[in-house]
């Protein structure tokens, strides 16, 4: 059930080009937490910004600590990142549905950007299930890879593209995966998380190698539970008809095979 | 001063008991459902649902939303399930609270409003209807019934043929004079008046040189549009000897009470609880806690009580 709390500030600090990690302690949250799950945090104390902006759930531990990593893009991201320890954030969370966990299996995750926040959460639970985890991500260069030691020190393998070749691959993530594919990679299960045209290249690969494969939508939110159906979607079911679904709720996680990528 | 203990915090509008006058605003608390979490429901004046249509309703494309400077702009276009899963899926959760349920309905045709007041009357659990005339959102009916005087009098008049509930008009604010549109509700039956629904506005990514929202206009709620919907609340109470139900923009307590003051018998809080869950439940707090301060024994003592 999603809680409404306030929550303590453990930790903010910087560790990117307007990227900032926040540490909170969240028992109640971390409890029931799952991968691809955000929260919902008030970063205002008047009404400029007015809403609260969804972030997704970087990590977690038995300690009830929950960890985030977001991006400074406005005012409201702006107003959370001066926020210093001691400090306590009204935050509602666990939200949405998160992705489907396999045991023993062999998982691809493709993120890129900061679509790899999300997906660490994903990786280490899954090594944890004892899954053969493959982690490709993607990035602009090689400064813009985040959390790579934490990743390293994860029972996975990681992949690593960059747009100018700075590390890894020079190229999309996707490209990378997709020679993967074609060199007779198999898996049982994909994800990804990134920005839209990524994910609706990696669609359009796991659908070509009839890969069971989710993706994780972001939407301009209100309320963050269901009632406003402002953060819709288009979805399509298998008869091509088509519909909205809330992000927020019915997702932010979708089978890759519903979402269309046109709008 | 400070002699009353438990302040009467009931009014009535037309002919319906509220524990006390705060209820949410249609379209902002969904079914009341998602809620529960947060808002014990049998806590509430009334609970006002998201406007139902006779057949589902898709909405519009995404994306629908928008924030602004203390506001908030959407399209969602009245997405919804329509009648029949509304009465058999979520009429049937909200009838477990001990709070009255006022339906919002909309239709695209005079016929669709006059046959959604045929089928809701006697439905068990259902305690008024707010006929929606103003939603700036949807291509046919909505705002069209409620920008012409001439058009709101005749759903009022068709609706209120159709069943024995109490029936709130929920007008739009996009009009030159608002009070004609309340005086032509009046004279057509209308038993209560609920304003104001949202503005219409735009907003603009200068990046992608596009509508923020797919739909190009939206309606502007939130803090932002208090100042005009309180004066609108004010002007319309002077107009017409109708109960109003105020809304536009309340956070807070105090900006109930200014409602209640301007002239309303009851206020609707939307946009705030997607920014605090809880603020029903502080709002009637508030209220409650202003009458112990000031030693009013009674909320109807503030409705329009304002010294000019």
């Amino acid at each position: 059930m999603i809680q409404n709390i306030k929550a303590e500030i453990l930790a903010s600090r910087k560790i990117g080009h307007d990227i900032f990690l926040l540490k909170l302690n969240a028992p109640s949250i971390t409890e029931t937490a799952q991968p691809g799950q955000f929260v919902h945090i008030r970063c205002s104390e008047t009404t400029d910004p007015l809403l609260r902006r969804p972030i997704s759930i970087h990590d977690i531990n038995s300690d009830g600590e929950l960890t985030l990593i977001y991006h400074v893009k406005g005012k409201g991201t702006s107003w959370l990142s001066k926020r210093e320890a001691g400090k306590k954030l009204d935050i509602l969370g666990p939200i949405g549905r998160g992705f489907t966990l396999t045991e023993n299996k062999r998982v691809a995750l493709v993120a890129g950007g900061l679509g790899s926040i999300p997906l660490f959460f994903l990786a280490k639970k899954a090594a944890e299930k004892n899954n053969e985890v493959d982690f490709f991500i993607g990035a602009q260069s090689k400064g813009c890879l985040l959390r790579i030691d934490e990743l390293k020190a994860l029972n996975i393998n990681l992949y690593i593209a960059t747009d100018d070749g700075s590390e890894g691959f020079k190229g999309f993530i996707t490209q990378l995966w997709e020679q993967y594919l074609k060199n007779g990679k198999v898996y049982d299960r994909a994800y990804s998380c990134g920005p839209k045209p990524q994910m609706a290249a990696f669609s359009r690969l796991a659908i070509k190698a009839s890969l069971p494969a989710e993706v994780s939508l972001e939407e301009n939110m209100a309320c963050g539970i269901g009632a406003c159906r402002g953060c819709v979607t288009t979805i399509q079911d298998s008869y091509g008809n088509k519909h909205y679904e809330n992000v927020c709720t019915c997702g932010p996680v979708f089978d890759a095979t519903t979402v269309c990528w046109g709008d | 001063m400070g002699g009353s203990v438990n302040p009467n915090l009931s009014v009535e509008i037309a002919g319906l008991k509220l524990k006390n006058p705060v209820m949410p605003a249609s379209g902002t608390f969904g079914f009341g459902e998602e809620y529960a979490p947060f808002v014990d429901l049998n806590s509430l004046g009334a609970i006002v649902v998201k406007t139902i249509t006779l057949e589902p309703t898709v909405g519009n494309p995404p994306p629908r939303i928008k924030e602004t400077h203390s506001g908030l702009l959407n399209s969602i276009g009245l997405q919804n399930p329509g009648l029949e899963v509304f009465l058999r899926d979520k009429l049937t959760y909200l009838r477990q609270f001990d709070t009255p349920i006022i339906v919002n309905i909309a239709g695209r045709t005079l016929h669709e409003y006059e046959e959604l007041a045929a089928r809701l009357n006697g439905v068990e659990g259902v305690k008024a209807l707010e006929v929606n005339v103003s939603c700036p959102n949807v291509k046919e009916g909505g705002i069209v019934f409620g920008t012409d005087p001439s058009m709101a009098a005749k759903v009022t008049a068709a609706v209120k043929k159709q069943t024995d509930l109490p029936v709130i008009i929920k007008l739009t604010p996009n009009v030159t004079d608002i009070t004609e549109i309340a005086k032509a509700v009046e004279g057509a039956g209308a038993d209560a008046i609920s304003l104001i629904n949202t503005l219409q506005g735009m907003a603009i990514d200068i990046e992608a040189r596009r509508p923020s929202i797919a739909n190009i206009v939206g309606g502007l709620s939130g803090p932002a549009i208090k100042p005009v919907a309180l004066y609108a609340v004010y002007r319309v109470s002077q107009a017409v000897n109708l109960p109003l139900i105020g809304m536009g923009g309340i956070m807070t307590a105090t900006d109930a009470i200014e409602f209640m003051l301007a002239g309303a018998r009851a206020v609707a809080v939307g946009t705030a609880n997607m920014v605090n869950p809880r603020v029903l439940m502080d709002i009637i707090e508030g209220i409650e806690d202003y009458l112990k301060d000031k030693g009013i024994n009674d909320v109807n003592e503030l409705i329009g009580d304002l010294k000019i």
